[in-house]
């Protein structure tokens, strides 16, 4: 691997200003009341903010005018989904935005994109990717689901699991073994024989279910693109989300920075503020070493997805760093809250959980490091 | 519209002396001849001023020189040779000294004649920098300067130390702190090798006995030294923590080296070696964005964590490197045979690196005083408890 390809990590105008609205409607919006109620409801999801989100114009963003978006890059992207992570956005917009919208932009026949992207732009579609069938991250060769061909149809049987959202998406992306190899499908939500069901989770705001294809009959239509090269669809997109989360983490271990510090500077013992001992301002300091560093790896993800040699590197490097740096920063906060930050009223713990969540999510830190070392040839 | 303009003149004038330098440039010239050239034609730091090395413009052209310069395969590497001087002492001079003092002294630094030495730790002050008890006192339009400082890197071959020293015992400790620039070959001062941990003495003790410092020698008020200090640390940290290097170089390199020179095939060494790279690459990254955000104007708290990082993972690096040589790692080459480098040697087998390497969340500020640095004034975090703050310093227990 030769020298990384430099990118302009400081902000546009225009993303310095996007960054500016998507916070100020995240605050008046989704306040952590909001996300709890949310958090309590088994779909996770509400239609209204979902709608205004997508006027904010957060859907379209990175989906190409000529299929109805705005035609920006992944770079904008980044800029909510890292504001999203800062107020644990609940809905499937990951699901829908990131993985399902880039399955069909990267694996799609030219027809499909026409009919089904612009509906994500908008906001009127909710979409999920069903993919894994193991769980240690190797989700190519895990795949066991068939798709048998009977007269002009196609005949599903499988089951998904972690598939995000996956009881209240409208449409099903998911990938099964035809005689020509892995092939990915479009599955309506009230096909015959379908079934998703929603499963709790460690981060209860992220919901997820576990879908059952049993002898799901679909039209010829229902292949997205052409039979044979979901793999490589499948790892771009799995590029992609890893590098979405990645920014999701900048963002919320970000929060857990700013609680620690203002927690650290107000909370008094031994006539002093904590903030003041070194045992706990050494702690911050690292943090903000970590948090710094996984910002670095994070943007510059963000700002490379369309070199796809250079992905290999970015996504799991990343993804390993952003998770560590979150985790870490979510632990150390809830040890310098001291029993507040293990209570269920405080906030800290929803960022816990989202932190170890997330680590795991499309293959953990080790196997991140896996594809980090295949990259680098080590 | 007018800083459009202003930055083609610039650009302009900046690549005009650079095509002015280069095409003078004969490869069997002394590199010493070179950078004087370079220096005279304001390209050694272009945003001084023009007669000291600069062209008084933005900083940002630097980069520009720098890599023409490195593509003709002309020397640059009078930085490294004179890392204090080059590194901190011109921006220490240019910000608190004279136009005499700027004219005496950045010349024959920028080209290596004159060695540069930096002259703060004493036994009993090293973090505790403003606890220094080294003193001078005046006399006349002299100065006379007792005391003994430590681990002075490269004193033994510095023509000229950058000093603070205590002028004023009746004031708190910040007050009454003076900074000199010495003459290292004045009478009365003694250089003594300290052989450090990797066989090599980098490092020195010096003693001073009624050395004379003339009063022109003087950087800013009587009283104002620690503020000085402080524009030294600055640089020194900026330059310890900012270094842009390529991807997969510095120490991970050897690392690399090793694990494939060693046929591992070990899937926990694999995740190890790994997780160093990854936190190398992501700790590069970000000294490439705060020099960035610093070029454009927004310094934010990723120009400061720099030098902290890059002590504790260099580090962890390095005892890798050794580790993945098995055996082998036991070895030194060369052996502990006590020398004193004649220049600022940043490179060497894996084990001296492994060794050198150890001092790194010493030297230039402990980590643990980064990290003070960075809670309290990047997080804004409350400081530690000062119980010597008001008073003279004569009167601080100390020991």
């Amino acid at each position: 691997m030769g020298d990384t390809p430099r990118v302009t990590f400081a902000l546009t105008e225009e993303q310095e200003m996007l960054r500016q609205t998507t916070r100020q409607f995240l605050a008046d919006r989704v306040s952590p009341t909001v996300v709890r109620d949310l958090m309590e409801t088994e779909t996770g999801f509400d239609a209204a903010l979902w709608q205004s989100g997508a006027e904010l114009g957060w859907h379209s963003l990175a989906i190409p005018e000529e299929y109805g978006g705005a035609g920006y890059t992944f770079a904008e992207l980044s800029v909510v989904l890292e504001e999203m992570g800062r107020a644990l956005f609940p809905g499937p917009f990951l699901s829908t935005v990131v993985m399902a919208a880039n399955a069909i932009l990267i694996g799609g026949s030219d027809s499909q994109k026409k009919e089904l992207l612009p509906g994500i732009a908008m906001g009127e579609s909710v979409m999920t990717m069903a993919l894994f069938e193991g769980s240690h991250g190797a989700v190519t060769d895990d795949i066991r689901m068939t798709a048998a061909q009977d007269g002009g149809d196609w005949v599903l049987d499988g089951v998904k699991k972690n598939v995000l959202f996956g009881h209240v998406a409208g449409t099903i992306v998911t990938a099964a073994r035809t005689p020509n190899g892995l092939s990915l499908f479009l599955v309506p939500a009230d096909a015959g024989g379908l079934s998703a069901e929603h499963v709790p989770t460690l981060d209860a705001i992220r919901k997820q279910a576990t879908v059952t294809f049993a002898g799901v009959r679909l039209g010829p239509e229902a292949l997205l693109g052409s039979e044979g090269t979901a793999g490589d669809v499948i790892d771009q997109v799995l590029r992609l989300a890893s590098v979405a989360l990645s920014l999701e983490q900048v963002g919320g271990a970000q929060w857990c920075l700013e609680t620690s510090v203002e927690h650290g500077q107000t909370r008094f013992q031994f006539g002093r503020a904590i903030g003041s001992f070194q045992a706990i301002k050494h702690r911050l300091a690292d943090m903000l070493v970590s948090v710094e560093h996984a910002k670095s790896t994070a943007y510059h993800a963000a700002r490379i997805v369309d070199d796809a040699t250079e992905m290999l590197v970015a996504a799991p490097l990343a993804k390993s760093v952003c998770s560590e740096a979150y985790l870490g920063a979510a632990s150390d906060t809830i040890q310098i809250l001291g029993g507040t930050g293990f209570t269920w009223e405080h906030d800290t713990h929803l960022y816990f959980k989202r932190a170890k969540s997330t680590s795991l999510m499309f293959g953990g830190v080790r196997h991140q490091r896996r594809l980090l070392a295949e990259a680098l040839g080590l | 519209m007018t800083d459009t303009i202003a930055a083609d003149k610039a650009e302009a004038l900046v690549t005009g002396k650079l095509d002015e330098l280069l095409s003078g440039y004969d490869p069997s010239m002394e590199p010493q001849e070179f950078w004087g050239r370079q220096y005279d034609l304001g390209l050694a730091w272009v945003q001084y001023p023009e007669g000291f090395g600069g062209l008084g413009v933005s900083p940002k052209y630097q980069s520009i020189v720098q890599r023409r310069i490195e593509a003709a395969g002309a020397p640059t590497w009078n930085r490294q040779i004179n890392l204090l001087g080059i590194g901190m002492g011109a921006g220490v001079i240019s910000a608190h000294g004279t136009a005499e003092q700027m004219h005496k002294w950045l010349r024959p630094m920028f080209t290596t004649e004159d060695m540069w030495c930096q002259l703060f730790s004493e036994p009993g002050a090293g973090s505790d920098l403003a606890n220094l008890s080294a003193k001078a006192v005046r006399d006349g339009d002299e100065w006379i300067v007792n005391g003994q400082k430590v681990w002075t890197t490269l004193a033994h071959i510095a023509k000229w130390g950058m000093l603070p020293v205590r002028t004023d015992p009746d004031v708190p400790k910040h007050k009454g702190i003076t900074y000199f620039i010495v003459d290292m070959e004045a009478d009365g001062v003694d250089v003594r090798p300290l052989y450090q941990i990797t066989g090599e003495a980098e490092f020195n003790e010096v003693f001073f006995d009624d050395v004379r410092i003339p009063d022109e020698y003087r950087l800013d008020d009587v009283g104002a030294g620690w503020r000085v200090s402080m524009t030294t640390l600055m640089n020194e940290r900026v330059a310890i923590g900012s270094r842009s290097l390529p991807r997969g170089s510095g120490s991970i390199k050897d690392a690399i080296r090793a694990w494939r020179e060693y046929g591992h095939d070990d899937p926990a060494l694999r995740d190890e070696l790994t997780r160093l790279w990854a936190e190398w690459e992501a700790l590069r990254l970000t000294v490439e964005r705060a020099n960035q955000m610093r070029k454009a104007g927004i310094p934010g708290p990723e120009g400061s964590t720099g030098k902290l990082a890059w002590a504790d993972l260099n580090k962890a690096i390095t005892a890798f490197s050794v580790e993945l040589m098995g055996w082998d790692g036991t070895l030194y080459p060369g052996g502990y045979e006590l020398h004193r480098p004649t220049e600022f040697e940043d490179a060497g087998s894996p084990q001296r690196n492994f060794l050198r390497a150890r001092a790194n969340s010493i030297e230039g500020g402990t980590s643990e005083i980064m990290r003070n640095i960075l809670g309290e004034r990047v997080l804004g975090l409350p400081g530690e408890p000062r119980v010597d703050k008001d008073l003279p310093w004569k009167e601080v227990p100390r020991g």
